[in-house]
Parts: structure tokens; sequence; C-alpha cells
């Protein structure tokens, strides 16, 4: 009930700004379209890139935005106003991770079509386990915004968590070198790194007809990183504060 | 004389400063208790406390019975900050529904909440489109809205002109009346009057804590602007 009300208040913050709305679905669709000119040609790296790249947006845009609303909810005391009323900790983090996770559904689905019937990208095992692995991806980009912004007290820290969570898992995932093909220390640290695993589930839908057990296992890791990652972020969202 | 809240050696620091330090007061149930003491004086801290935001470093703050921060307490709480808390990019009505909500309550706990503040007629606006009265009395609309038992207002009249002054404190006297109690802080002296009771704070000291009548006798002084100011001086006079 009160989770409900939550979605419901945070999608409506989003419908009163139609310019996010048009961000969130247009960008990634536009950037694919980039890709598809970069890499005229020359189909079979398109496929792979594109791919990952639905994987990683929804990420991105995810963390960022989840990290600025959670800081604007610090900032303008609505959070700490939320703490003198009924409202759990998981409404909060569950109402953010479920109505973003929504936008982001949206998000993936429209890019990924756009890239399928438009451009002629090819996925072996269909468009909805693609869309699937990028709404897992985005829901653990929420996740993690909303443990950072704990870590946050201003908009300038916030946007540095950007490069700092962000950069090092898109270099890791494998998509610049080949995970196989870094050195021991480095394949170790991607290892432990969420996006590594739903690059390879979107790489293992891209090549396989029908899912495999490793598309599922990575899957699942990367559903277990967004568990761990909102019980840390209840863990250090605190109700009261010095 | 039942008490709402009881404050025992409240010790609050923030920063490296003890903000209150050893305070203790009883606000009794169904009155209408006035928070009154200078800028940085600690009102907004011991309001935080009550609430049961705030890092405690030692003392007890009773509430209804139970330690301030009680789950069982924050469905009988409502709290004012200081600056407006709502949802800017929300409308009036739509913040309101949404602080209802976590109550369990529906529209029309909203839209009453709405009238009392006098902002029916901007109900639909965004809260970034509202002038910066209209913006407390919508936040004040959402500490309102589940008619709570304790009403924590700190400085819910700043910017409202001189009538809805009067109206917002007709409404503060008639829930009291109803058996909330009300805590509020200011710093206008004609609202004090008002008041049931008056706690002065001194850089976080309790002062003085009576009725109106009795504090102004107390400092020798009808006005209570006047009263005020003597008492402040006194306890500049005598380092504690
Ligand atoms: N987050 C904080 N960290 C450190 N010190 C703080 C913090 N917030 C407030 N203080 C200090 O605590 C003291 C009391 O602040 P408080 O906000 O309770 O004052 P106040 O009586 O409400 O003042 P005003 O009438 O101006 O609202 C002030 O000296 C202030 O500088
Ligand atoms: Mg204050």
């Amino acid at each position: 009930m009160i989770l409900l009300s939550t979605i419901r208040r945070i999608l409506t913050q989003l419908r009163h700004d139609p310019r996010t709305i048009a961000l969130i679905v247009v960008v990634p669709t536009l950037l694919i379209t980039l890709m598809y000119f970069m890499y005229d040609g020359q189909p079979r790296v398109f496929d792979r890139v594109a791919l990952t790249m639905l994987g990683i947006f929804p990420f991105i845009v995810m963390f960022l935005i989840t990290s600025i609303a959670m800081l604007r909810e610090r900032a303008n005391g609505t959070l700490e106003r939320l703490f003198t009323t009924p409202v759990g900790k998981l409404d909060l983090l569950f109402g953010y991770g479920l109505a973003f996770g929504g936008a982001a559904a949206v998000q993936a689905a429209v890019a990924a079509g756009f890239a399928y019937w438009a451009l002629g990208m090819s996925a072996a095992g269909g468009l909805g386990l693609v869309v699937l692995i990028a709404v897992a991806n985005a829901v653990l980009g929420v996740a993690l915004g909303l443990l950072c912004s704990a870590f946050a007290r201003t908009e300038f820290q916030a946007v540095q968590f950007m490069p700092l969570v962000v950069a090092p898992q898109l270099l890791l995932c494998g998509l610049f070198v080949p995970r196989e093909r870094m050195v021991g220390w480095l394949q170790g640290v991607s290892d432990v790194l969420p996006m590594s695993y739903s690059v390879q589930a979107l790489t293992e839908v891209g090549s396989h007809p029908d899912p495999t057990g490793t598309m599922w296992r990575d899957l699942g890791v990367v559903l277990g990183a967004i568990i761990v990652a909102l019980a840390v972020g209840a863990a250090t969202l605190r109700r009261r504060t010095p | 004389m039942d008490t709402a809240i009881e404050v025992t050696g409240l010790v609050v620091r923030r920063g490296k400063r003890a903000v209150l330090d050893g305070f203790t007061c009883a606000v009794p149930r169904g009155s209408v208790t006035g928070l009154l003491g200078p800028s940085g004086s600690g009102k907004t801290t011991l309001m935080r406390t009550v609430v049961g935001v705030q890092v405690v470093t030692s003392g007890t703050v009773t509430v209804l019975g139970s330690p301030a921060g009680s789950p069982a307490l924050r469905s009988k709480i409502g709290y004012l900050t200081q600056a407006p808390s709502i949802y800017a990019d929300l409308t009036v009505r739509e913040n309101a529904r949404y602080f209802a909500s976590l109550y369990r309550l529906g529209a029309s706990a909203a839209d009453e909440a709405i009238e009392t503040v006098g902002l029916t007629r901007a109900a639909h606006q965004l809260v970034a489109d509202l002038s910066g009265g209209q913006r407390s009395r919508a936040s004040l609309a959402c500490a309102i809205v589940s008619r709570p038992e304790i009403l924590v207002l700190d400085e819910p009249t700043v910017g409202q002109d001189p009538l809805l002054r009067d109206e917002l404190w007709a409404h503060f006297r008639r829930m009291a009346a109803d058996g909330a109690t009300v805590l509020v802080s200011s710093h206008v002296m004609d609202e004090a009057n008002r008041c049931d009771r008056l706690l002065l704070i001194r850089e976080g000291v309790l002062i003085a804590d009576d009725t109106p009548a009795a504090v102004k006798k107390a400092a020798g002084s009808d006005d209570l602007d006047q009263a005020f100011l003597n008492l402040i001086r006194a306890h500049e006079k005598v380092p504690a």
C-alpha cells in the first residue's frame, strides 16, 4: 500500500518532467543508431557492440537518475520528513527500484526494438531475453545508485560516483578487451563486477537461439548483486542523522 | 496534568558542539506549547529529537509513553520542517495525497488539509510554481493531513500575512482543543501570547518553562518581546 503509493508518487514526478522522459526513451536509441553508422559494413561487430550497449545504457542512466533523485530527497528535507511517517526504508528502496525499473523497461524495449527492426541487429535468442537482461541491469543501476547516494552529500559528489562505479565496469566487462585475454588480476576484478555477467548474458543471447545455462547463471548473479546492493543500501539509510 | 512529551537530561552534539546540553522539559497533552529562543539556540534540534530523526548523545525523550522515534509513534506524529519539505515537481494535491496515503488515508483527508491551509484554489499547481508563503502552507498541509496526536511545527507561520496567521493559529488551537499536543517554534511574540505554555531556550539550555502570563510576570514586563529580551539578557550576565 505505502509501496504502491510511493511508486505512483515517483512516476508522477517523472510524468511532470516530459523532457526527462523523452531523454530516457530517445537517447539510447540515438546512440545505437550512431553506432550503426560507425560500424557501417561490419554487421557482426555492430551486433556485438549494440547488444552490449543495450545492457549498459539503462544501467548508466538509471544509476545517475537514482542517485540524483535520492540526493534531492535528502537535500529538500523530504527524506527526513518521510522518516517521521510510517514509511519503511524498504518502501522507499523498492519504490525507486520498481518505478525506475519500469521506466528502464520502456527504455530498453524501445532501444532494442529499434535496433532489431530498424537497424537489423540480430539476436539469436530473441528480443524478449535482451530486454529482460537490460531491465535487470537497469535495476542494478537503481540499486547501486541508491547505495552510492548515501555516500554523497552534494550533487558534485554524486556525479563523481558515476565514473567511479560505471567506468571500471564498462572497461572490464569484455566490450573493449575480451575478458579471457586480460591479465589474471584484471580478470579477477572483472569477475567480481556484476556488469561482466550481464554483458556475458547478452552475448549468450546474441549467439544462441535458446537460453543457455550460462545465461541463466549470469542473470542470477545480477539479481544477487541487486539484492546485496539493496540490502547494504537499506543498512546505510539512517532514520536518524547527526 | 497528562504529559505528552517528556525530555530528561537531553544532550545532543552536532558537529563538535553540544547543541542541547542537559535539556529537561515536559509538554502537557492537549496544549499548544511555544518554543522560543534566539536563532541557533537549538529549537530545530529539539524538535528533530522529538520526532525521532536526530542522533542523541544521551538523555531520554519520551513521547506518548514511548521512546521518541518508536515505530508505533510514526502514525501519530506530524512534523513540519523549518524549510518546506515537499516535492517541488508535484502539485499541492499530489503532495498531500501522497503524505495522506502514508497514513492509509484517502483523497478526502488530503483535500481537507489543503482547505485548512487555504490552498484549495492552488491545489492543482506545481509546488515549484507557488509563492514562498504558499509553499510553506503546502508543506504544513502535509504535516496536518493525518490529524496527528502530536504536531511538531517548526516556524509554521513564517512569510504568512496577518489574516492567514490568525486562521492558522485558530486551527492549531482547535486541534489542541480536540486533544492534540502542538509544539510550535516561533519568533513572533504575538503568536507566543496564544500559547498555553512557553519554553524559552538559550544556547541549548532551558531558561523558562511557564505560561505566557507567568513568563511576563517573572521578567517584569507586560510586553512579551521585552520580557523575552530581559530573560535572555539576565542569563547572559550570569554565566552558567
Ligand atoms: N547539521 C549540523 N551540523 C552541525 N551543527 C549544526 C547542524 N545543524 C545545526 N547545527 C548547529 O546547532 C545549533 C542549533 O541549531 P538549530 O537549527 O537547532 O537552531 P534553531 O534554534 O532552530 O535556530 P533558528 O531559529 O535559526 O531556526 C546551531 O548553532 C547550529 O549551527
Ligand atoms: Mg530552527
